[in-house]
């Protein structure tokens, strides 16, 4: 399901007028409504079978992680460890390198690809240590002026007794607020699965991207499925009824740009998708570099401070 | 004659358990003990016994804290839209609605200004009755409010928490309510101002990785849920036996993650110390 030019036009800016709805008042919603009229008549809403198929891609086991971007992307990469208090994650990945001639710092998510790899990474979930040591990576980011880019891909915030013991709350949320309070360019690109906090805790940035058929939601289908529908094999209802594909994560002004893959997903062609992603990262790190620290922050602020929909009783 | 006091006098005016098996809203759940309304009521709605903590409602958590008649609500005439059109076993506008009739709130949080023990304050308190306490947009932009107006006032925000996370019908924007809190958050401690985030049983999910967890002092009720995952679903994940205090306060305070758990009877008088010290010696009112 392809989309079409313009339908991704139209979309970009429902998103855009999604975002300043709060402040906009009546004549944002009747030109809200006017563009979703348009959409309807231009874009069929995709069926379970499509949003599902989505789901899969994302999943995909030969689906690029972190690690195949950052060989592709990037020269000199230096990883660097731990959260200098308790241990390393290896769940997140973090590290400085170049990338078109400038250093950039790096967070992202990294699954395993053998058996032996996954579980030591933990199915790319990382632990209150993995956001610590990705905090200590903005910081550095901040002092040195390095612009940061985070890879997120990480089907949820880990269900153990020790990530509950040793904070997984506060370390999400005090993530968030770090990426808030940057004076860098920020560039967060969802890679694969964008899973609930623990996505939400590296992707607070000033572009959000987003691959093609990547997923983005508040929380799995399959949890979804279990809570609100109280069958977990309602994962494709569920699935349907989040939106969790990048289209529809545009049009609700989530995401700022949707990152083409190489035909078929980008598990096709490594080199094809990091060459598409490194279009769009150069594009949005020229935009945001000629943009002051501080107004950067404070864009950003109000970006996130405004989204959201409400109406008055 | 006996001496022994005949304590089963405490169950005997218990309703039997209705057909569904939900207990029933007076029965303390720890200890089995039932109380009427009004001793419940007098009681801070703690059980005498066993020291248990029932919920409380939003409105009757404002009246234990505030000084009478000085909250102000604000922002009381926001309502969720429905971005997804959203529809699980029932649409969402339908769960709105009765959500509203059930609990007289527009949302599940209700701010305001108000003092306490004298001392002006902004006062949050969420209200998990409504939809689980979850945060849609509406809690979101209530919560972000809260924070202007205690920047605005120059006066701390007491943030009362009870939530079971991000309200799921309205998909990604209901995650995108996590860094909009902890923006408001951010904003007002760039101003100076103080958030005290008190945690009640549960602080979950969402909102434990949000605003909850950023307050400049944070305390919890004794035997509140606070976890970002709930203890079902780690057993279920992990298959290991879990400790059997396992997210509660009494945990998190011993893991380093609360400075305080306070009982219920003593926490207007903690917040309202706890107010003059972030006040600093400045005039009362």
């Amino acid at each position: 399901m392809a989309p079409s030019e313009a339908e991704l036009r139209l979309r970009e800016r429902l998103g855009r007028l999604r975002r300043m709805s709060l402040l906009g008042g009546a004549r944002v919603s009747r030109e809200l409504q006017r563009l979703e009229g348009q959409l309807e008549r231009l874009a069929e809403e995709p069926t379970e079978n499509q949003i599902w198929a989505q789901v899969e891609l994302a999943r995909d086991e030969d689906r690029p992680y972190t690690l195949d971007y950052v060989e592709r992307l990037f020269e000199d990469f230096v990883e660097l460890h731990g959260d200098r208090s308790r241990a390393d994650d290896p769940a997140m990945v973090v590290g400085l390198a170049r990338f078109d001639g400038r250093t950039i710092a790096l967070v992202g998510n990294q699954k395993g690809r053998d058996v032996k790899e996954r579980t030591r990474r933990n199915f790319g979930m990382a632990h209150p240590e993995g956001y610590r040591k990705a905090m200590r990576v903005m910081e550095l980011a901040g002092r040195h002026r390095f612009p940061l880019l985070s890879f997120v891909d990480i089907p949820g915030a880990y269900p153990g007794i020790a990530a509950e013991q040793h904070g997984q709350g506060g370390a999400i949320a005090h993530s968030q607020a770090r990426m808030l309070r940057l004076e860098v360019p920020t560039v967060a690109c969802i890679i694969g699965e964008g899973g609930s906090g623990g996505a939400i805790a590296t992707a607070v940035a000033d572009r959000v991207l987003m691959q093609e058929h990547a997923i983005y939601s508040v929380i799995s289908p399959e949890g979804g499925a279990a809570i609100l529908w109280r069958d977990g094999e309602e994962k494709r209802k569920a699935a349907t009824a989040f939106k969790p594909d990048a289209l529809h994560c545009l049009e609700l002004g989530v995401i700022d740009r949707i990152v083409p893959e190489p035909e078929g997903g980008a598990q096709n062609d490594y080199d094809q998708a990091a060459r598409l992603l490194a279009e769009s990262i150069g594009e949005a790190l020229e935009e945001l570099q000629a943009v002051p620290g501080s107004e950067l922050r404070r864009r950003r602020r109000e970006r996130y401070r405004n989204v959201g929909v409400v109406a008055t009783a | 004659m006996s001496s022994r006091i005949d304590v089963s006098i405490e169950h005997k005016h218990a309703p039997e358990p209705s057909d569904s098996g939900k207990r029933d809203p007076n029965t303390c759940p720890s200890c089995g003990s039932h109380y009427r309304d009004d001793e419940l009521a007098e009681n801070l709605r703690v059980c005498v016994h066993c020291g248990y903590h029932f919920q409380l409602r939003a409105r009757e958590r404002v009246r234990q804290l505030a000084d009478p008649d000085t909250f102000v609500e604000e922002a009381a005439d926001l309502r969720s839209g429905d971005p997804l059109s959203f529809f699980d076993l029932r649409p969402y506008t339908e769960r709105l609605a009765e959500a509203e009739m059930s609990t007289g709130l527009g949302d599940a949080i209700v701010v305001g200004r108000t003092a306490i023990d004298g001392r002006p304050c902004e006062l949050s308190v969420m209200d998990f009755a409504f939809m689980g306490g979850s945060m849609g947009s509406v809690v979101g932009e209530k919560f972000a409010r809260a924070c202007q107006s205690a920047t605005e006032r120059g006066v701390p925000l007491v943030s009362v928490t009870a939530s079971g996370g991000a309200r799921m019908q309205e998909g990604i924007l209901s995650l995108m309510q996590l860094p909009k809190t902890i923006c408001a958050v951010e904003d007002l401690h760039d101003a100076g101002g103080a958030l005290i985030s008190v945690m009640a049983h549960p602080t979950t999910a969402g909102v434990l990785a949000s605003f909850a967890s950023l307050g400049d002092v944070i305390v919890a009720e004794p035997g509140a849920l606070v976890s970002f995952t709930g203890p079902r679903v780690v057993a279920q994940t992990t298959r290991e036996k879990l400790p059997d205090d396992f997210g509660l306060s009494e945990s998190n305070y011993r893991y380093g993650h609360l400075d305080a758990i306070v009982r219920r009877a003593e926490l207007r008088d903690y917040l309202a110390r706890l107010l003059r010290l972030f006040g600093n010696g400045a005039e009362r009112g």
